[in-house]
């Protein structure tokens, strides 16, 4: 039965994606007036204005485009032209960095605030305050102090992402099961042994969660930050494309954006499979 | 009682209740356990029973008074008594060998991986769950979990066994049989047990020595009653023993009645001093039979015949 489900499933998708295709097709398909105008002038119009076309590609514009990007990936042409593999790479690599220093900060920060009710209230209101911050706001102080673009973008990638991991992680320590704690207790369990062996296997499913909310709006941001630094990365790339007025590219950069977005998130969703135990 | 393996004296534990108040569960709490004795506590929910256990356990501090153990003050938990959760408690992300083995290596922490898991296969086996050492806690019936929280209590070979009502949460053929498995355990290893529980007949079946308590906020040691049914006694023909209804009336008297009235009607209860209630013995108005002296010779059972 749930075959059968998953191939009227994908079979509904094939139709839904044609039918938007087809849409799209013939909407950017009609050819609207064209002026008459002297040729020199002409030259210097685009094709909307010369030949009608419309302004916006349609999907047979943007499959050819994207197979020709598709077919060089990682070329560079100079600081204005490069492949977007390369610029893909140039954003994988600063969402990488940001969210893994936001790693190594928020578990180690989480387990100490969970483990301490201390800690845990005493830390609370900073982290009320600054967790709805948006990480973009940041830009210009860290713009200012490290006087470096493109690690400012990596900062901005560890402050937004540290808050889901931080706040998961925190929950997931201070809520572990009390009777596993106390089968820890009652074998005499050292403290950093318990910390391993039962509260990070018991909080880890939590943790993931949180880490995978965390990649998610990491490369949410990475895109608006690059916008605003610029240079290379994808969200450079987009903003670069809009100034050339290149709608095709802008579309291939959106495409590619949201399937490298899906494919972070099934990643961490793989891993939260694999720690996640059934009670 | 001249050998106190476990000695609670004096104990008694208060929570901070409302308006500055302190609500007190217990107090003044005195019992003493042999070595080798298996006992039961019975009284209403709310009566502190679970606190004296986690007392024992040192997952709980009294606010007053001290608890020795073979000779010694404890403070804090200790590999030497071992708990049997209700909710046996077992980790999910473990299987049965897993967590058995995490015991043992607790216990033994310079023992090599082959050795944890030999002997924590000897209780695993023990418990008769041979076959399911690689079985997930949630692959496992309630009565399997429960098997295997008593393998990783045993696996430490500890000194006493503490169990908080472990199979109030089992259906009646498992409890029983498990009931079956914790006394052939107790007997053959001479285990001091400490249990918990609400079902009479599990204590009569179980227990040496029947604690009663009455009801809380307040709650005092009431009797303690010696269990006259013979020690190599049998689930099955437990009923047919003369003073097995006289021992049960009594323990149901004392939890439908005078468990809330106890205190009002003895207000000359010294809880150092608690009567020990010896049923069928002389000079105790709920003698049942005359073969009462019989009775409490360990290895003979006159009762059954009769």
């Amino acid at each position: 039965m749930s075959t059968s489900l998953r191939l009227r499933a994908g079979l509904v998708s094939i139709v839904l994606l044609a039918a938007f295709l087809g849409i799209w097709h013939l909407a950017t398909r009609t050819t609207g007036a064209t002026a008459a105008m002297s040729p020199e002038y002409a030259k210097l119009m685009g094709l909307t204005a010369t030949q009608g076309k419309s302004a916006m590609p349609g999907p047979l514009d943007v499959g050819a485009k994207l197979w020709e990007h598709l077919r060089r990936p990682f070329y560079d042409n100079g600081p204005n032209d490069k492949g977007l593999g390369i610029q893909l790479a140039y954003s994988i690599a600063r969402v990488g960095t940001g969210y893994l220093l936001a790693v190594l900060v928020a578990i180690p920060l989480g387990f100490l605030i969970g483990m301490s009710p201390l800690l845990s209230k005493a830390l609370d209101p900073f982290i009320q305050v600054l967790k709805p911050i948006s990480p973009l706001a940041w830009m210009p102080l860290a713009l200012y102090t490290i006087k470096d673009s493109s690690i400012s973008a990596i900062f901005v990638i560890f402050i937004c992402s540290i808050w889901p991991m931080l706040l998961n992680t925190v929950f997931g320590v201070a809520t572990v099961r009390k009777e596993w704690i106390n089968v820890a207790r009652t074998l005499e369990v050292g403290t950093l042994r318990r910390a391993f062996t039962v509260i990070l296997p018991a909080a880890a499913p939590t943790i993931l969660t949180g880490m995978r909310i965390s990649i998610g709006i990491a490369w949410l941001v990475i895109v608006a930050a690059e916008m605003l630094v610029g240079g290379t990365g994808i969200g450079y790339f987009v903003w670069n494309e809009w100034n050339n007025l290149s709608i095709t590219n802008v579309i291939i950069a959106i495409l590619l954006i949201g399937i490298v977005g899906m494919l972070l998130d099934q990643i961490l969703a793989r891993f939260t499979r694999m720690v996640t135990f059934p009670e | 009682m001249t050998d106190k393996f476990v000695s609670i004296e004096g104990i008694a534990k208060r929570y901070p209740g409302a308006g500055g108040a302190m609500t007190t569960i217990f107090e003044n709490l005195w019992l003493s356990m042999a070595r080798g004795e298996f006992c039961c506590v019975i009284g209403h929910s709310g009566c502190g029973k679970t606190t004296v256990l986690n007392i024992l356990a040192g997952l709980d501090a009294p606010s007053e008074g001290a608890v020795i153990v073979d000779g010694q003050a404890i403070s804090g938990t200790s590999l030497d008594r071992a708990v049997i959760f209700q909710s046996h408690a077992l980790l999910p992300w473990r299987t049965v060998l897993g967590n058995v083995g995490y015991a043992v290596s607790s216990k033994w922490r310079s023992w090599d991986r082959a050795r944890v898991k030999a002997h924590a296969q000897t209780f695993i086996d023990l418990v008769g769950l041979t076959g399911s050492e690689h079985k997930r806690p949630s692959e496992l019936s309630g009565g399997m979990k429960q098997r295997v929280g008593i393998a990783r209590a045993l696996s430490i070979t500890p000194k006493m066994m503490l169990m908080d009502e472990p199979f109030s949460a089992l259906d009646a053929l498992t409890r029983g049989t498990l009931q079956d498995e914790v006394r052939r355990i107790c007997l053959e290893t001479g285990q001091t047990a400490f249990m918990i529980t609400h079902d009479v007949d599990e204590a009569i079946y179980l227990a040496d020595k029947i604690f009663l308590m009455t009801n809380g906020p307040g709650a005092v040691l009431a009797e303690v009653v010696e269990n006259p049914l013979p020690r190599d006694r049998g689930r099955t023909d437990l009923h047919r023993h003369p003073l097995y209804y006289a021992l049960r009336n009594h323990i149901i008297d004392f939890l439908v009645t005078r468990s809330k009235t106890f205190a009002a009607e003895t207000p000359d209860h010294d809880p150092r001093n608690v009567p020990v209630v010896q049923i069928g013995k002389p000079g105790l108005t709920i003698a049942a039979s005359d073969e009462q002296r019989q009775t409490r010779i360990p290895g003979t059972n006159p009762g059954l015949t009769a």
